[in-house]
């Protein structure tokens, strides 16, 4: 099984030391995370992380549920690439003198659907939202034209088959035994046998 | 100095429902059940221990000589017991000591309860005295961890705390107490336990339907095979384990950790797993047609090389974390539950039935170890005593009775490979991380676990170099527990493995020993060394009936290797008798 790219959205209680805990899943298996992004969910008190690693789906499998064994994590799901919609930010900063200067700098910011956040006398900051290779083009685009600084975000992802935290959450706090059936994703009929 | 004294002690006659967070943290321990601490003190958490001073009738504080003497301790107690060990030590290398402990507890899932002092919290971050990180180094061997920084936290974090470590697949947790939060006073609103975590789901739902799917497969089996671990015993099944195989009639091998969950002269019972298992259950995990693993998570000790484990068998998989489910061996029905739950549904469907030729290859195959391996370990024909012979006769003087809590090393494996055992609860010792250093402090804690029961220690002479301090706790608490030292004058295990892997380039493994005697008597317990056969069994004999802890060294063969084995790399079916 070859390795891909995966992203994992994990919901997590909002305490300090969690990304530590998730993060050590990783560490101790040497698998390095690409990218992480934390922030609040849609939900007061509940954290998502967005991570995107590159591995075989068989240890994707095992880490998520590495992951979701953790006391203060609510649910963890892995998706491919086709599974999700996704978007990462980049933040360019150029010197003003030369989009003055320079048409086809202006031309090539546009192009790329860039909007100027910040401009000042001696620089102005652009921004660009789309896929990792979006971002990188426009990184490309601006070096000769004296790219001063460029910080791209984490991913962030939507995964297109949720049906959303809100109503799920409910079903947690519901005491314990939940009605809700888990389904036994792991019965499965192949026979291979593997080690991670 | 003095003003501060008499203006604390006005604060704590102020009405009741004001108590300090170190009171609320002992009365925390009392609503849960517990009796028996192990700690020692220091700097950061001396607020607690002064509470403690007025607790001793309720709590019974265990001094120990060294914090992972404490933790060891504890799980020896919760093995014993079944209850949760509870442990305190001060932050800084008070908190370091107990690492080993945590990541042992964690492998072998033993609901523990760490409470650690640690410094101010304005203090934090700062290098102050004793401070370390205690929260981010303990996270990876730690089922939960959490620091509280006020003492209003205290009431409701130690009942998660306790839940947590002793529900679902239980697990070391560790609570690190800031000392303002120790001092703090706060409104006390009383103590309510907790039974629910809303991100925590201890206990999945069973599914009928593959239980129903796993029974089919049992059914149909012609060669089915139980393979068993320490979660029947966590899970407290023992019955339902022992009516289960009853009724389908199936050969059950333990590992390990769940050894004594069923009589080891059960007429199913076939013996151990792994690495130094018996020759049977290995061999035939590769003849079986319906493999049933219960409360076991398929350590690579027990299951040699992978990609050559039981390949032609259906894996039936019941266990209580789906995390274990397709870890290490692809399972054909997973059935994900509390065997407590899981074991009685999988016996109302499963057939009553006897399989006595499958049985007899199980008998045949322990036959050929019999005359292979284990007469020559139980009857010698040398002048030079073996740790089999020892652990027979020892067998033979409590009758199966005794909780045996054993080191890391050959001594551990011969005793778990001749112990006889009647009784669950029995058989304590390091499985999944191979703690040299554990089985002195886990008997102790073992004997306050389960004061009825005699407790034997079975340590090596490397192993019981590296605790030996906690004789000192013996001496303090007066605590009746038998250390018999298998002395081989090395390091043995790993002496074997450089002598049949390292053309015997034998590497710093020549130990020398004190004199255990003389050591023993300075801390006023009694003993002797034997090296004759002669006197073996008068020898353990007056250690079994001598009032109070007792140490017997016995003087073993220097280069006995221990044998059956898998040797590292191969199949379980490759397993050498010699």
């Amino acid at each position: 099984m070859s390795k891909q790219e995966f992203t994992i959205t994990v919901y997590t209680e909002n305490q300090i030391g969690i990304i530590s805990r998730v993060s050590t899943i990783f560490s101790r298996r040497k698998i390095n995370i690409e990218s992480l992004n934390t922030s609040p969910s849609e939900v007061e008190g509940i954290h998502r992380f967005t991570i995107v690693i590159n591995e075989t789906e068989e240890v994707v499998k095992k880490l998520v549920r590495q992951i979701e064994k953790q006391v203060d994590i609510l649910r963890a799901f892995y998706n491919t690439e086709d599974e999700i919609v996704w978007q990462e930010m980049g933040l360019y900063k150029v010197s003003t003198d030369e989009i003055a200067e320079k048409v086809k700098v202006e031309r090539l910011l546009r192009e790329f659907g860039a909007r100027a956040v910040a401009i000042r006398k001696d620089y102005t900051v652009f921004e660009t939202t789309g896929h990792h290779e979006e971002i990188d083009k426009l990184v490309k685009v601006l070096e000769p034209y004296g790219l001063i600084e460029f910080v791209r975000s984490a991913r962030v992802a939507i995964i297109k088959e949720s049906r959303g935290f809100h109503d799920r959450l409910k079903e947690f706090e519901k005491r314990e035994p939940s009605e809700e059936l888990v389904e036994n994703e792991y019965l499965d009929k192949q026979d291979e046998v593997f080690t991670m | 100095m003095e003003t501060l004294t008499i203006e604390k002690q006005k604060k704590t006659t102020e009405p009741a429902t004001q108590i300090s967070g170190s009171k609320a943290v002992l009365e925390a321990l009392i609503a849960e059940g517990v009796s028996t601490i192990f700690g020692y003190p220091g700097g950061a958490i001396m607020p607690i221990y002064d509470a403690l001073y007025d607790y001793h009738e309720k709590l019974n504080h265990i001094l120990v000589r060294h914090e992972q003497g404490a933790i060891h301790a504890a799980q020896g107690y919760a093995r014993a017991s079944g209850k949760t060990g509870v442990v305190f030590a001060t932050s800084g290398p008070g908190a370091t000591n107990l690492i080993t402990g945590l990541a042992d507890a964690q492998i072998d899932s033993t609901p523990l309860v760490c409470i650690t002092g640690q410094v101010f919290a304005h203090l934090l971050g700062t290098d102050a005295f004793q401070e370390t990180d205690v929260i981010n180094i303990t996270t990876p061997v730690t089922k939960w961890n959490y620091q509280v920084t006020d003492a209003s936290e205290i009431p409701h974090v130690l009942a998660k705390a306790f839940y947590i470590a002793a529900s679902g697949r239980p697990g070391p947790v560790l609570i690190d107490i800031t000392k303002n939060a120790q001092l703090q006073l706060f409104e006390y609103a009383g103590y309510t336990s907790c039974d629910h975590i809303r991100s925590y789901r201890p206990k999945p739902i069973v599914r009928k339907e593959y239980i129903e799917e796993a029974a089919q497969l049992i059914n149909k089996a012609e060669r089915p095979f139980v393979i068993f671990g320490q979660g029947v015993i966590l899970g407290k099944a023992e019955k339902e384990f022992k009516a289960f195989i009853e009724k389908a009639g199936i050969p059950s091998a333990w590992t390990i950790m769940g050894m004594s969950a069923i009589p080891t002269d059960h007429p199913l019972a076939v013996g151990m797993l792994g690495m130094h298992g018996n020759y049977g259950p290995n061999v035939l995990t590769n003849e079986c047609d319906v493999l049933i693993a219960i409360g076991m998570r398929f350590d690579d000790r027990v299951t040699g090389r992978l990609d050559k484990y039981a390949r032609q068998a259906k894996v039936i998989h019941l266990d209580i974390d789906p995390a274990e489910i397709d870890k290490n061996v692809k399972t054909t029905v997973a059935v994900w539950g509390d065997c407590k739950e899981t074991l009685p549904m999988l016996t109302s469907l499963v057939e009553q039935k006897v399989y006595p030729q499958w049985l007899q290859r199980f008998k045949d195959l322990q036959q050929q170890e019999e005359e292979a391996c284990i007469q020559p370990e139980l009857h010698p024909d040398t002048d030079i005593m073996t740790m089999g012979e020892v652990v027979d006769v020892l067998n033979d003087l409590t009758g199966g009775n005794a909780i045996i809590v054993t080191d890391v090393g050959q001594h551990q494996m011969v005793a778990c490979r001749y112990a006889k055992y009647n009784q669950s609860k029995s058989n304590i010792t390091s499985g999944g991380l191979g703690t040299m250093g554990f089985g002195l402090p886990a008997a102790i804690g073992a004997k306050f676990g389960a004061p009825e029961r005699p407790v034997i220690a079975i340590i090596g002479d490397g192993g019981i170099q590296m605790t030996i301090q906690e004789f000192g706790t013996i001496m303090q608490t007066e605590i009746d527990v038998k250390i018999l030292i298998l002395n081989n004058n090395f390091l043995g295990m790993v002496r074997q493995w450089q002598q049949l892997f390292h053309d015997k380039r034998y590497s710093f493994v020549d130990i020398t020993s004190p004199d255990y005697i003389q050591v023993a008597k300075g801390y006023r317990i009694e003993g002797q060394s034997i090296s004759d056969r002669k006197d073996l069994r008068s020898a353990l004999q007056a250690m079994l009936d001598h009032k109070g802890s007792y140490l017997l060294e016995i003087m073993v063969g220097k280069e006995n290797n221990v044998f059956p084995m898998v040797p590292q790399g191969c199949s379980v079916s490759e397993i050498r008798l010699k």
